[in-house]
């Protein structure tokens, strides 16, 4: 009698699981986001409620760490960081599903998300540059060789002044912010060709530093001054460095954005406050190896036009 | 015994019972444990469920993957004929999805060809050779393995194949080849169990009556045991293989996913699991690459309905004989 119990038991149990995942398998995050606008609008001083923060997974540690010391600051809010991708992240932000978009490219470059209705936080500056294996012997090329290697109009690391070694590319995949970046400022919008095609920056940094004459692309941060494992490249004798980017003079850089759907609410406002606030700038925002958007001399629009500040 | 004893000892209750509950009505019905509608109200529901999520399923990859065609206008033949996948392109985008159907089907095979002699030779060595060692070392062991998830699969690839493929053929390493390799491996052990478990099928009374008319027992095993399993060794062959070509993960840490077909195996390739794990998170949900992802999602269920069908199919032949 015990075992028939048990069997019962066992299996109104995986039913009532079915029934939840299948529940959750519309949307990645609609039953977070219910609760967040409504708890949040409590009018009492200190802060409480819930935010689910989700998109672009370069922006994603910063984005995590500055809500660890939100949520120490205030005991009372829950931020719930998630990863997914830039496209996610701008669509979940417009449907609503979470608070905050977090995104390596302007929403105005996705053509079927209403940039109007997304209030744009550009929260920090990432610098990006091609990353060759040591082997091929550059450490500076013209823009104009940097683009015949990645059209794929030169084979061999000797025809741009390196040795007799032969180009492998390593590339992003489509609708990347890395690759649209790369792609705009320093291809000038020219098509790569084809290659390896990688998204995380940790599995091309490696096949970069072990496949001879290998070439790709990557932020900064992930040059660390003694790792002699990849050759950081400088474009057109200007060295790919925070400084170089800041003043302008570097032009591979885009902005980490923070998107909302209209106007944020009071907690998600404090966030984000929060995320621009000195704390976050000069201390998280260089550690997780991205610039401040306070040291910047020159902005830039949706177009890529770069202007002084 | 003890359940033959349990089974005659609850049957008069609940005979009894039942007349009592005809009358309690629907509430004790559902709550009283001897209730015979209870159980089939749980069986029958679990059975709805999976139909229903099947449907489900159909439907619903149906429906984003037909947006493509019926919403963006995507030409279904260049789509899936098309070798230029550029969607990202800012004049004339072209969604030609041929290339990640190839590489798919290229993977499969391959990783079918490299896996199936030595499952089938494990599987032979298990259930025929070494019979007691083979039920007590090497049926966990071909266990274990299947249990190792993909990710691990994908990164002793990466940290030891691709080296091995870059130092022996030159090049970068990341090619089909090396993605057939991997998922050949990782194939391998569900091939070699089924495979065994077909063997043990064969009735012992064919086996005797081979060495009676004086066969060796290679003869016999070559002869007589593996035609009798025939048609389920290639069930288990088919089955692999649709874990194949499922397979996304390790894959794409090892195949490269350059987006032209390859010249030759040792050139970096792509399928259409890898495009669709690496594009995904990167697209706007109602955007056209979003819309073409789906579509190769569809195109993907509809390969694995083949392979169903495929070993249906044999399933129903391997009866008839």
């Amino acid at each position: 009698m015990k075992k028939k119990n048990l069997l019962a038991i066992g299996m109104v149990f995986v039913l009532s699981l079915t029934l939840i995942l299948s529940g959750c398998g519309n949307g990645s995050s609609s039953s977070d986001s219910s609760s967040s606008s409504e708890n949040s609008s409590s009018s009492s001083a200190s802060l409480s409620g819930k935010i689910t923060i989700g998109g672009s997974t370069a922006l994603q540690p910063l984005a995590a760490q500055a809500a660890k010391e939100f949520m120490e600051k205030n005991p009372d809010v829950q931020i719930e960081v998630q990863g997914g991708g830039s496209g996610t992240g701008l669509s979940e932000a417009q449907a609503g599903n979470f608070d905050i978009g977090m995104s390596d490219v302007f929403a105005e470059s996705k053509s079927n998300i209403d940039a109007k209705s997304l209030k744009d936080y550009q929260v920090a500056v990432v610098g990006m540059t091609a990353a060759v294996n040591p082997k091929a012997g550059v450490k500076n090329l013209s823009k104009e060789d940097l683009q015949k290697v990645f059209t794929g109009k030169v084979k061999n690391w000797k025809e741009v002044g390196g040795k007799d070694q032969k180009i492998t590319l390593v590339n992003r995949p489509d609708g990347s912010g890395t690759r649209a970046t790369f792609d705009q400022f320093a291809l000038d919008n020219k098509t790569p060709a084809e290659g390896i095609t990688q998204d995380s920056t940790n599995t091309v940094k490696k096949i970069i530093s072990e496949t001879p004459g290998a070439v790709g692309y990557m932020a900064l941060s992930y040059f660390t001054a003694n790792d002699t494992s990849v050759t950081k490249l400088s474009i057109d004798g200007v060295e790919a460095t925070d400084d170089n980017v800041a003043s302008g003079e570097f032009p591979v850089w885009a902005y980490e954005h923070m998107y909302t759907k209209g106007e944020p609410s009071k907690l998600v406002k404090a966030f984000l406050d929060f995320m621009m606030s000195d704390a976050v700038q000069t201390k998280d925002v260089p550690a997780q190896g991205y610039l401040s958007v306070k040291n910047m001399k020159v902005q830039r629009d949706a177009e890529g036009k770069q202007t002084d500040k | 015994m003890k359940i033959g004893k349990m089974v005659t000892d609850a049957a008069p209750a609940s005979g009894g019972k039942s007349k009592l509950i005809n009358e309690k009505g629907l509430f004790s019905q559902l709550t009283d444990r001897t209730s015979e509608s209870r159980g089939k109200l749980l069986i029958y529901g679990s059975a709805l469920l999976m139909i229903v999520a099947v449907t489900a399923i159909t439907l619903f990859l149906s429906i984003q993957g037909l947006r493509a065609f019926v919403v963006d206008h995507l030409n279904f033949w260049t789509f899936i004929t098309g070798t230029e996948w550029f969607p990202d392109r800012a004049e004339n985008p072209s969604f030609g999805a041929f290339p990640f159907i190839f590489g798919s089907m290229a993977v499969t095979f391959l990783a079918a060809l490299i896996a199936t002699p030595i499952a089938i030779g494990t599987a032979i060595f298990m259930a025929e050779i070494a019979k007691k060692w083979g039920a007590k070392v090497m049926q966990p062991v071909i266990e274990i393995l299947v249990g190792i998830p993909s990710v691990v699969y994908g990164l002793i690839g990466l940290s030891i194949v691709v080296p091995f493929m870059r130092q022996h053929f030159g090049g970068s390493g990341f090619n089909l080849i090396t993605g057939a390799i991997v998922v050949g491996i990782m194939i391998l052990p569900t091939v070699a169990s089924i495979a065994a478990d077909s063997i043990r099928a064969v009735p012992d009374s064919l086996r005797q009556a081979s060495y009676a008319i004086g066969a060796t027992k290679w003869q016999t095993i070559w002869r007589v045991v593996i035609p009798a399993a025939g048609s389920s060794l290639l069930t288990a062959i088919i089955l692999g293989m649709s874990r194949a070509f499922g397979e996304a993960l390790a894959v794409q840490m090892v195949i490269g996913n350059a987006r032209n077909i390859p010249a030759s195996i040792l050139d970096p390739s792509a399928t259409l699991t890898t495009i669709i794990t690496l594009s995904m998170g990167h697209t706007t949900t109602g955007s056209v690459l979003n819309d073409a992802l789906w579509s190769l999602g569809l195109i993907l269920l509809l390969i694995s309905y083949v392979f169903i069908v495929i070993i249906r199919f044999l399933g129903r032949r391997g009866e008839k004989r």
